[in-house]
């Protein structure tokens, strides 16, 4: 795979098997400085997974992985299950595996609102408190390579578009690749660069009109929104049969993402 | 100063004390409650081993306390049992051979209860020494590698990802606490190290708002445990180990008691 001198990550036809059966295969990416790519994709089409093979979380079973050396990382996961044993406050959280000055914890935590609970315990904080948490965190650490695992569960809608905002400023001013993993996908497409739609493998990827256009992703949100899970939809390019098969529209080529 | 076997064993005692408080929480936030039973069982094993093969027996206990370290490790990482079914089966199974082993010598005896309480009126000026030079070796090591341990008992996978290599700070824990009941066996007993790790570390929690405090504490109520426990076994004439396991838990009870219980019953009462 040819890689620019900017690239941070890039997986080259990875995969990941789990007793004779492979979570995700032949799987391509990669994220540059910069750059903001999502992964969209139903549940348990291998997003988290992914992210993880990225990481270096996991390894492969089969195909390469290549990471920058020394790549700094942030990271926020989907899930972080606290024991409720551990006496731990916001800013103990927040210098979890970095250090830093009083001034740069300040910052990071106003930069989330989340100032006024520098000093609450994190066991008590709410969803969406938690996830400016885990935001702040990872924004402390000036990354270059920024990892986010759905970061708006848990978020009310007003707060969600301010977060995908905030994501944005973070990455114009630190320059840092992102990686975000979401099906949040009206919110997300107006920010990213690259969409990749996965399900297993990679369905499709590209910039997000050329996504959205693709009969791939169609099909597979398509038969998302039947199941009422996904409410991102074009505005009538194509309609759902009751037999999960799409009917494209006359003036298909014609809608825009705002 | 230290020709008073009295005070030998408060030495002796405080330094194992505070060398177990801060692994204690490790081992209360990791919910390894257990791991240290489990440890101090597959010494008996070990103790067996060294018998057998004519080695030092503290050598062999250490040894096989990272051996079972290890494979708790590995039997974790395959995931498909939990880790209080995997610590008991550990558990068991190496005090059950480490008993069988002893049965086929027939020409040693071991005394078990020492085993279990050690002697800690008993100490030495040479256990004192490795007290002390193993504490702070310990303490040492745990500070070097704190950052990473406590994000690794946070969440394995982010300190993963963030590169705060969690595979070594959970392995230097390992020997660390092997070295902890290898050294500590002896003197003063399997009870008295797996009761010195947990309940200070219990005690410590209710009082704490960040773990270094809850670390520190810890260490503290042990030293308070067992300085209270030998003036009562001296007192009372009780024996040494179990006074100062009596004495840890009354210093957990006692904290169980303060404000917050009375805040809680005015409140029920005024409904």
């Amino acid at each position: 795979m040819l890689k620019e001198d900017n690239t941070l990550i890039s997986l080259d036809n990875a995969g990941i098997n789990r007793s004779n059966h492979w979570l995700v295969r032949g799987v391509s990416m990669s994220v540059s400085a910069g750059e903001i790519v999502t992964l969209i994709g139903p549940n348990g089409s291998g997003k988290s997974t992914t992210a993880k093979i990225a990481l270096g979380v996991l390894d492969t079973d089969e195909g390469l992985v290549y990471r920058k050396p020394k790549l700094r990382v942030s990271y926020v996961p989907q899930k972080l299950d606290l024991n409720w044993t551990l006496p731990l406050t916001v800013t103990r959280f927040l210098v979890l595996t970095n250090r830093a000055s009083k001034t740069e914890i300040e910052s990071a935590l106003s930069a989330t609102d989340t100032l006024h609970l520098a000093k609450a315990q994190m066991r008590n904080l709410s969803g969406g408190e938690f996830q400016r948490v885990l935001l702040a965190r990872a924004i402390l650490r000036k990354p270059e390579l920024l990892v986010l695992d759905e970061p708006v569960q848990g978020v009310d809608f007003n707060g969600e578009i301010e977060l995908y905002k905030l994501i944005e400023d973070i990455r114009n001013k630190l320059n840092c690749g992102v990686l975000l993993i979401s099906h949040d996908l009206h919110v997300v497409m107006a920010t990213t660069d690259q969409v990749i739609c996965l399900n297993g493998h990679v369905c499709c990827s590209g910039t997000p009109a050329s996504v959205a256009s693709s009969d791939e992703f169609r099909s597979l949100f398509g038969k998302q929104a039947t199941q009422g899970l996904a409410f991102y939809k074009h505005h009538h390019d194509h309609e759902h049969l009751p037999d999960g098969r799409i009917l494209p529209a006359t003036e298909a080529e014609e809608h825009t993402h705002v | 100063m230290f020709d008073d076997f009295f005070v030998r064993a408060l030495v002796g005692g405080i330094g194992v004390a505070l060398v177990a408080g801060p692994l204690g929480c490790f081992i209360i936030w990791r919910r390894l409650a257990y791991f240290g039973d489990t440890l101090s069982h597959s010494a008996l094993l070990g103790v067996a081993l060294g018998l057998l093969f004519e080695l030092n027996v503290t050598l062999t206990v250490f040894a096989l306390s990272i051996v079972v370290s290890l494979l708790l490790m590995l039997l974790q990482r395959r995931a498909s049992l939990s880790s209080d079914a995997i610590l008991g089966l550990l558990a068991h199974s190496t005090l059950a051979v480490g008993l069988v082993v002893l049965a086929f010598m027939t020409w040693v005896r071991v005394d078990l209860m020492g085993f279990l309480f050690g002697d800690i009126l008993a100490i030495t000026h040479l256990d004192l020494a490795i007290i002390w030079g193993g504490g702070v070796a310990v303490l040492g090591l745990l500070f070097v590698v704190w950052r990473a341990l406590f994000a690794a008992t946070v969440s394995y996978e982010l300190a993963t990802a963030e590169g705060a290599q969690p595979d070594r700070a959970n392995i230097i824990f390992m020997i660390v606490m092997a070295g902890l009941i290898a050294v500590s066996m002896k003197i003063v007993g399997v009870l008295l190290i797996t009761a010195l790790l947990i309940i200070p570390a219990a005690t410590a929690r209710r009082f704490a708002v960040s773990p270094e405090q809850m670390a520190g504490f810890a260490a503290l109520v042990g030293v308070v445990a067992v300085v209270l426990g030998l003036m009562g076994s001296m007192e009372w004439d009780t024996p040494a180990g179990p006074s100062i396991v009596v004495a840890a838990l009354v210093c957990f009870l006692l904290s169980l008691l303060p404000i917050p219980s009375l805040v809680l019953r005015k409140n029920s009462n005024s409904h």
